[in-house]
């Protein structure tokens, strides 16, 4: 077979984030510790987040899971560093109507995730990609001082 | 060896997924339906479709006469010795958790002991823990050997006299390893526990014959041989069964009905509360028929040829790593594995891109995985239909995945 059809899903960027991941490891006292799991597939993640006046200033990440779901998790560590927790959980939401197609605000620029669109036309693969997404938002949502 | 004849018994075979010809290898987790099963449950509701047990007119008596007959033909099939030995359920999940939940709460007490092991599925470690939870009872679990079996010794070891029920899968959904399940049974019995017996992966695979097992219980469901989803058997020896409080209480499995207080229908009805899953049980009948006519003895040789003729080509792969045991005769049709750099999930979109369809994830055995030390795997399983041609695919889809990986960075 070609590898067309899998260059869809698993675009070079991707890739790179996989086996060379950004912010892997842990934040030694890091504000928010959150793990989270994929119970039907058993990836899992544990993120540490910094968040100091309503700024994320620093987010890393430790887990295991397949390509999409480390590239993910990868990508939005890189993105999230330095935003506003309003503006990270803005991309986040722009991120999930995109996993799902729908329709979604492309005013923002995504950078690297934008790899990551191919994976709304793998249905049983949406989930790899947005765990590390919901993680950042449970943590953030957990933080009852972001201020 | 089965010919390709049995493939174009089951239609939904006959398809392209992502433009290649459909290898279904993932059978471990639901079968495919051959055309009979599939014409009698639509013969059933085209022409006969009613409730049972109840009323005199020709369709109730039609549907009582092909539920029942249902009953009968897996009391056969498993070599029960009564058809009230034989209870329809919703599948292996349900059935277990019935004899938790009425045999377990009537029998085991605070310091009691059930006994499973490390391989066992979800749905046969779940409902134990829950029954020593509520009881005060302890969940003992079996070692297993090196190479995924287990070691009667161990077994020897660890059921005492304080043992009350000890719970084994007849076949692992994910090593493949046949347990002996006889032997286990014998030493359950020893020290006076009952013994109940996980068949899930058995009963499409292997002859099942509970009185040679003298097992207390057994449980399958029928989605995984060839029948309907939704139906499944539990089988108890009638004098267990008759000691046992129903379940599931209400309308189909009462004797008397008074204001404060009722009785119940004799053995096996009283298990089955509700009108119960009538086109089920007459799909699983279907497929019970299907099965004898092939023949269980020919299936199980056909499944160890084509496990072997996997692990054979499979270990062809570089860094490739098969779970399990390694001689073909001591597992069941299919072979669970890793590639070295390619997550399980990854293995399996690249092969569905080829038109091969397997599992990969825990395979609902959460601590199985954890002694394997893998969070994951990929999982090919094979039944009557696949053929070596079938395990070809597979293996070029595999090497495609491995060098589509290996390259891409």
């Amino acid at each position: 077979m070609s590898f067309n059809n899998l260059d869809q899903l698993y675009r070079r960027v991707i890739m790179d984030h996989y086996k060379n991941p950004r912010n892997k490891g842990e934040i030694e006292d890091g504000s928010l510790t959150i793990d989270m799991n994929n119970p039907t597939c058993g990836d899992r993640i544990h993120l540490t987040l910094n968040v100091e006046d309503g700024t994320v200033t620093d987010a890393k990440f430790d887990g295991e899971g397949c390509s999409i779901s480390m590239a993910s998790a990868s990508m939005m560590t890189q993105a999230i560093k330095g935003k506003k927790v309003e503006d990270a959980l803005k991309l986040s939401e722009t991120f999930s109507n995109m996993m799902l197609g729908k329709e979604h605000d492309d005013s923002i620029d995504m950078g690297d995730i934008e790899a990551l669109s191919g994976v709304s036309q793998f249905p049983a693969r949406i989930k790899c990609a947005t765990l590390a997404w919901k993680a950042m938002e449970k943590g953030v949502a957990s933080d009852s001082n972001p201020n | 060896m089965l010919t390709s004849d049995i493939k174009s018994r089951f239609p939904i075979l006959n398809q392209e997924v992502n433009g290649h010809p459909l290898v279904y290898l993932d059978s471990a987790a639901t079968s495919q339906k051959p055309d009979t099963v599939i014409e009698t449950i639509s013969r059933y509701y085209e022409h006969d479709n009613s409730n049972v047990h109840r009323g005199v007119h020709t369709l109730g008596n039609r549907a009582t006469d092909e539920y029942e007959g249902a009953r009968q033909k897996v009391a056969d099939f498993i070599h029960a010795a009564s058809v009230q030995e034989v209870v329809f359920s919703r599948g292996t999940t349900t059935s277990i958790n019935m004899v938790a939940q009425s045999y377990g709460r009537a029998n085991v007490s605070e310091g009691d002991e059930i006994v499973i092991t490390y391989m066992e599925h979800h749905s046969n470690i779940i409902p134990w823990q829950q029954l020593a939870n509520a009881t005060g009872a302890v969940l003992k679990y079996i070692d297993l050997e090196e190479d995924g079996t287990l070691s009667l010794d161990k077994v020897r070891e660890t059921v005492t006299d304080k043992t009350k029920i000890v719970s084994v899968m007849y076949v692992s959904n994910v090593l493949g390893t046949m347990n002996p399940v006889k032997e286990i049974g014998a030493i359950a019995h020893e020290h006076g526990a009952v013994m109940v017996v996980d068949a899930a992966q058995a009963a499409p695979h292997v002859k099942v014959d509970v009185q040679d097992l003298d097992c207390d219980f057994l449980a399958f469901s029928g989605h995984k041989m060839c029948g309907p989803t939704g139906i499944g058997v539990l089988y108890g020896k009638k004098e267990l069964l008759e000691g046992m409080e129903p379940v599931e209480f209400g309308g189909e499995m009462i004797d008397f009905v008074n204001l404060y207080d009722s009785t119940w229908k004799e053995l096996p009805w009283k298990f089955e509360g509700g009108t119960p899953i009538i086109a089920g049980a007459i799909g699983l009948g279907a497929a019970i028929d299907f099965l004898q006519e092939i023949g269980l003895d020919e299936i199980e040789r056909h499944e160890h040829r084509l496990a072997a003729y996997a692990m054979d080509r499979m270990k062809e792969i570089e860094g490739l790593t098969i779970y399990g045991p390694a001689d073909p005769a001591r597992r069941a049709g299919l072979v669970t594995f890793n590639l070295d750099e390619v997550h399980p999930h990854d293995v399996a979109t690249v092969l569905d891109m080829n038109g091969i369809a397997v599992r990969a994830g825990h395979h609902c055995a959460q601590p199985l995985m954890k002694w394997l030390g893998a969070t994951a795997t990929a999982r090919a399983s094979f039944y009557l239909y696949n053929t070596e041609e079938d395990i070809d695919r597979l293996v070029d889809g595999l090497r495609t995945a491995k060098e589509y990986f290996s390259d891409v960075i």
